[in-house]
């Protein structure tokens, strides 16, 4: 059973890979795709996993996003400057091919370390509250963070910020993006799906299901936490990064830390494909996307409201998203699928 | 040689005093009992020794170290465990899993939980199921087991982290009275088999009197008489205080 399991997802990751080649008017809705994954397998680990629903995961993404906006342009310019001139003024900015390569090998990583330690400090502050009032924290964070930004002249503030433009020769840098998404999904999924078979992750388990048990048996139970959040931040500020310069234009609140948005979906394509599995939030993020693209293309005007009713119904019919729902009829084929 | 000793220990909330004063030791490789109407303060004193609260004053020594103002999680390292009257198990794991994620951690860094949970851990955790009576059950999920067999998994899993001293709190409560000598039997095996001491918390006064070799009794907080299950049993206070005449 495994070697079909790793099969399939061979098979699928070759024709995503391949998809550009046939499909290429769907490349950016599938680039969107692959970080929506991200998203929700991030989430997953903290909300689902650890049983800490978290609002504010946004406030990685969007940390994640400006430091490597910031690293891209900083290496080459005065970001303030930079930021300052509105795209406009005397002074033209412009990366050649080697600083834009620079720029991304170095702000990516910028990205994932600030959103862990960002993690690591303010985990340490929130974690130690627990159920509703976690939730609600959270939520605090990300619209906070959203604030300070739009109000920082130095990040551009309420105009946003433009990430290094690509130099006129990389003209294919969308498709580029597109495989940079395709492999941070793949290797998230990867590095998540090892993780889960640690004894880790039983503890993270055992943490969502009874926090003072695991702390009478002697788990260091913050310090779990703490590092759960932590390498979910770490994949979701590379996410953050990607999405940046895939938007190519940072504006403080829609892009960089949606709370409204990117951060109520990440929760709901976890709860729809099934919460605390490796395979639930793949498949909801799968759904919720091409779901999502119908309303906007179909619906356009009632998009929204469309999509706040898909929300109740997931809520409402589906509360252990489709993994659990199919898991309750068929036990046997979810267990042989490694779940 | 005592493994665990408190002398003078005070915990009150607001105004009511819970534990007044108590002062006693259980020494290694013994099983020692603690009794008391309701409302006595024999939880309270468990919580004040594990470092759930605080407590005001006093000081409690485990295995010759100071542990009064340690928290629960460096005291259950340090190989002092207790159970709750109220199950506690993870009730969307199987049993396996409970037992697996109970191994002890003591004297390990974090980086121990990131290696395979398929280790050589996975043989006890076997061994303890059956111990208990749990094995046909091991993949059902612990919140699945009725309330008696939660209790069983809860004390597989203390034993599974291998502890020095276990401190269970009301072990027989809402358990099948047939399956209660199985239980008594069990927790003699653990004591005399697996050499943990331990402090046990019980109303059934045939199961603590058949099981410990000292037991102390309480009453309105306070250490009211401590000596072996006859001298207990003789004891004209501690008859009183279950009669209510205290």
């Amino acid at each position: 059973m495994r070697a079909v399991r790793i099969a399939t997802y061979l098979a699928l990751l070759a024709a995503a890979a391949v998809a550009p080649m046939f499909v290429p008017e769907y490349q950016t809705q599938l680039t969107d795709l692959f970080l929506f994954i991200v998203f929700a397998l991030t989430w997953d680990l903290v909300g689902g996993q650890m049983g800490y629903n978290s609002f504010g995961n946004v406030l990685f993404f969007g940390i994640g996003m400006y430091a490597c906006a910031v690293t891209q342009v900083g290496l080459v310019y005065d970001v303030g400057a930079y930021n300052a001139a509105r795209g406009g003024g005397a002074t033209v900015f412009t990366f050649d091919v080697g600083q834009y390569v620079q720029g991304l090998a170095i702000g990516l990583p910028a990205g994932a370390i600030l959103a862990a330690l960002a993690a690591v400090v303010v985990g340490g502050l929130v974690l130690g509250m627990r159920g509703q009032y976690f939730a609600v924290c959270t939520l605090g964070l990300g619209f906070a963070a959203g604030e300070i930004a739009n109000g920082w002249e130095w990040l551009g503030a309420g105009s946003g910020m433009v990430p290094a433009t690509p130099p006129s020769e990389m003209a294919d840098i969308k498709l580029f993006y597109y495989y940079l998404s395709l492999g941070l999904a793949a290797v998230t999924f990867v590095v998540l799906s090892w993780l889960y078979t640690t004894r880790f992750a039983l503890a993270i388990n055992a943490i969502r299901d009874d926090e003072d048990k695991a702390e009478a048996m002697g788990h260091l139970t913050t310090t779990i936490k703490v590092t759960a959040w932590t390498i979910s931040a770490f994949f979701l500020g590379i996410a953050g990064a990607i999405y940046g310069n895939v938007r190519g234009f940072i504006d403080p609140i829609d892009v960089a830390f949606p709370s409204a948005t990117i951060g109520v979906w990440m929760i709901l394509m976890a709860i729809l494909g099934g919460k605390g599995t490796i395979i639930g939030p793949v498949i909801g993020a799968i759904i919720f996307q091409i779901t999502k693209e119908l309303f906007w293309i179909y619906l356009l005007g009632w998009q929204r409201v469309a999509l706040g009713l898909l929300i109740v119904l997931i809520v409402v019919f589906f509360p252990q998203g489709i993994v659990g729902w199919v898991r309750e009829r068929r036990p046997r084929a979810v267990s042989a699928a490694g779940q | 040689m005592a493994l665990l000793e408190a002398s003078g220990v005070w915990k009150s909330y607001g105004g009511v005093v819970a534990n007044r004063d108590i002062s006693l030791h259980v020494n290694d490789g013994t099983i020692a009992g603690l009794i008391g109407p309701n409302g006595s303060g024999k939880t309270t004193f468990f919580n004040s020794v594990v470092g759930s609260h605080p407590v005001d004053n006093g000081s409690v020594r485990f295995d010759g170290r100071e542990i009064t103002r340690l928290g629960v999680r460096q005291i259950a390292r340090l190989g002092l465990l207790r159970t709750f009257q109220q199950t506690r198990v993870y009730g969307q794991m199987t049993c396996v899993q409970n037992m697996l994620i109970s191994m002890s951690e003591r004297g390990r860094g974090l980086g121990n939980l990131f290696t395979s949970q398929r280790s050589a851990a996975a043989d006890r955790a076997g061994e303890l199921l059956e111990f208990v009576g749990l094995y046909p059950k091991r993949e059902l999920l612990a919140g699945e087991l009725s309330f008696g067999q939660q209790k069983l998994l809860e004390f597989a899993m203390a034993l599974m982290n291998e502890p020095k001293m276990l401190m269970l709190d009301e072990p027989t409560a809402g358990i099948n009275p047939t399956l209660i000598n199985g239980l008594i039997d069990r927790l003699k095996r653990a004591n005399a088999d697996f050499g943990v001491t331990l402090f046990v918390i019980e109303h059934n006064m045939r199961v603590i009197m058949n099981l410990a070799e000292r037991i102390y009794c309480l009453a309105h907080g306070e250490l009211l008489a401590e000596g072996t299950p006859d001298e207990i049993q003789a004891n004209p206070l501690v008859v009183d205080a279950y009669l209510g005449a205290h």
